[in-house]
């Protein structure tokens, strides 16, 4: 990894992903010992409306917050897709919803497909945990951070209830980015 | 023991500096991009004995924020653009009754509603000039997570030792941006708390010049009784229109800071020692000008940055002596040219100053400074 790693979370309000790029931050952050920065850009509307979430995550202290070249793009809706990759790196790694962004960009990266609300929906079992699906997917593609500080930040963020949800739901979005890429 | 860590947000640490610095009260009113500050103080506040209020409106909120402090409590309230335009009035009262108290302003888009999700460093002009008449002003600009805890403790402290509000005004970018911060221990930090009265309180007068341009202010319950008025007053608080008080009163407000300039100005240089080219930015913009100013040296331009940490009183004895070591300043902010206008009074013509202005709602980039690093070449 070199020492300035830009990530990009996006998709529509109201999908987590703004939470989603928080727990990378922290993984990163707090349990890696790195410098991270999260910043978020949305609309003024609740719901809706193309949102995006970045991180940054480097072994020096970071200066522009925001991202300049992305290393890895998440793209949960077609619209987010559309806005938000054209600074995509050479090189860089697309995550997208395979059952919502049918038009992926063309482009010198490489283009990861995972049904990723339909898995946190039929195969965890609650569609609200697709932005812990993403961010498992996202650990696993990436390696910006370790996989046992991500569940750890993962953990440290939701109530003790729903620790199992979101342990399953990470598990699976980590596994079938493996499976995915192979 | 190892210090407490977190990952938060400018807004987040800018409450927790707030209780660091003794602050107890806060009255406000909810606006993007402010609300996380009074969010957190909503349920810090309480465990340490402290209150919170949401107020009808933000003119209510800086009242409420005044007669707090009148009892000797610190106080706060925190807000954004078209929030702190409506408090402006009262901000204008606690200068003239010379009552300390902290603002926040979380610059986003304006003039107007503008937009309220979009960073901007559109308010600098008017936390100087927002309020109407002569009066001081000091206005502490961020960069980034861990200084906007340490700033917010800053402001507390000048209001304190200056009797007078202080704005603390994070872009939207820091004031929403996540990073990692280290509390500092009780005890690390510097706390101010204004000085108590020395006379019994018959004898005290709340503008009694002989204990120097700033007064102690007494705590109402304290068995201090004195007047409080927007009106021209005189040294017992009273309203007068006798010029000569007048006229020495006005001139005591604005004095009592511009003299404690050098005191209060702070400022960061980073590759100025043998810079051609010095990039004069505050806030997130500083952040982006320091990663052109690295970008440059790579191409062996001889690029600085002058970061304003200070933006009122202005680092103008400091500006002065940037223009005549380099040979262009620029002056990237997300206004269309505030900066670069103080900027030039302070340079006198003695070297060329251009701007890099951006008012979209988009942060300005390294790449677009970078740009105009090479158009000065």
């Amino acid at each position: 990894m070199s020492s300035r790693y830009e990530m990009r979370f996006s998709g529509a309000g109201g999908q987590g992903l703004i939470l989603a790029g928080i727990i990378m931050g922290e993984a990163a952050a707090i349990y890696d010992g790195k410098q991270a920065v999260q910043s978020q850009s949305y609309g003024p509307e609740a719901r809706g409306g193309a949102s995006k979430s970045e991180v940054i995550i480097s072994d020096q202290p970071i200066d522009f917050p925001k991202a300049t070249a992305v290393d890895a793009l998440l793209a949960l809706t077609q619209e987010a897709c559309d806005k938000y990759s054209s600074d995509l790196k050479s090189g860089g790694v697309l995550l997208i919803d395979s059952d919502l962004v049918k038009n992926a960009p063309a482009g010198d990266f490489t283009v990861v497909r995972i049904p990723i609300i339909s898995t946190a929906k039929n195969e965890v079992g609650r569609a609200i945990v697709a932005n812990i699906v993403a961010l498992g997917a996202m650990v696993a593609l990436t390696k910006a951070v370790t996989r046992e500080s991500a569940e750890r930040a993962v953990l440290s963020r939701v109530p003790a209830a729903f620790s199992e949800l979101n342990r399953k739901a990470f598990q699976m979005g980590y596994e079938k980015a493996v499976a995915a890429r192979k | 023991m190892s210090k407490k860590v977190a990952f938060m947000q400018g807004n987040e640490a800018c409450a927790h500096g707030a209780i660091y610095a003794g602050c107890r009260f806060f009255a406000g009113y909810p606006i993007t991009p402010s609300t996380e500050v009074a969010e957190v103080l909503s349920a810090e506040l309480p465990k340490v004995g402290g209150s919170f209020i949401q107020m009808e409106d933000e003119i209510g909120a800086m009242a409420a924020v005044i007669g707090a402090s009148l009892t000797g409590v610190k106080a706060l309230t925190a807000t954004s653009g078209p929030g702190f335009s409506l408090k402006q009035e009262n901000i204008g009262y606690a200068c003239i009754t010379e009552v300390p108290c902290v603002i926040i302003n979380v610059m986003r888009g304006g003039p107007s509603t503008g937009m309220p999700t979009g960073p901007s460093q559109s308010d600098v002009m008017q936390a100087k000039w927002g309020t109407h008449g002569d009066h001081p002003a000091i206005c502490l600009v961020p960069a980034s997570v861990q200084e906007l805890f340490t700033e917010t403790v800053r402001a507390f402290n000048l209001s304190e030792k200056f009797r007078t509000p202080v704005t603390v005004m994070p872009d939207e970018i820091v004031g929403h941006m996540r990073e990692r911060i280290v509390f500092p221990e009780p005890g690390e930090l510097e706390v101010v708390n204004r000085p108590a009265p020395t006379v019994p309180p018959a004898d005290y007068r709340p503008y009694d010049t002989s204990f120097g341009d700033v007064p102690p202010l007494a705590a109402f319950g304290s068995g201090y009784r004195f007047h409080v008025t927007g009106l021209n007053k005189a040294e017992d608080g009273f309203p007068t229109t006798r010029a000569g008080i007048v006229q020495a009163e006005e001139e005591r407000q604005v004095r009592k800071i511009e003299k404690a300039t050098d005191e209060i100005v702070t400022w960061e240089e980073y590759l100025l020692d043998d810079a051609d080219i010095a990039i004069v930015a505050f806030g997130s913009t500083s952040r982006s000008a320091r990663f052109a100013v690295n970008e440059a040296r790579k191409h062996g331009i001889r690029a600085g940055l002058f970061r304003i940490i200070t933006y009122w009183p202005f680092p103008e004895k400091q500006i002065a002596d940037l223009a005549s070591r380099v040979k262009a300043i620029i002056t990237p902010e997300m206004n269309l040219g505030m900066t670069l206008h103080e900027v030039r009074r302070c340079v006198k013509g003695m070297t060329p100053v251009s701007g890099i202005f951006r008012v979209d709602g988009e942060p300005i980039g390294p790449a677009q400074i970078l740009a105009g690093i090479r158009e000065v070449m």
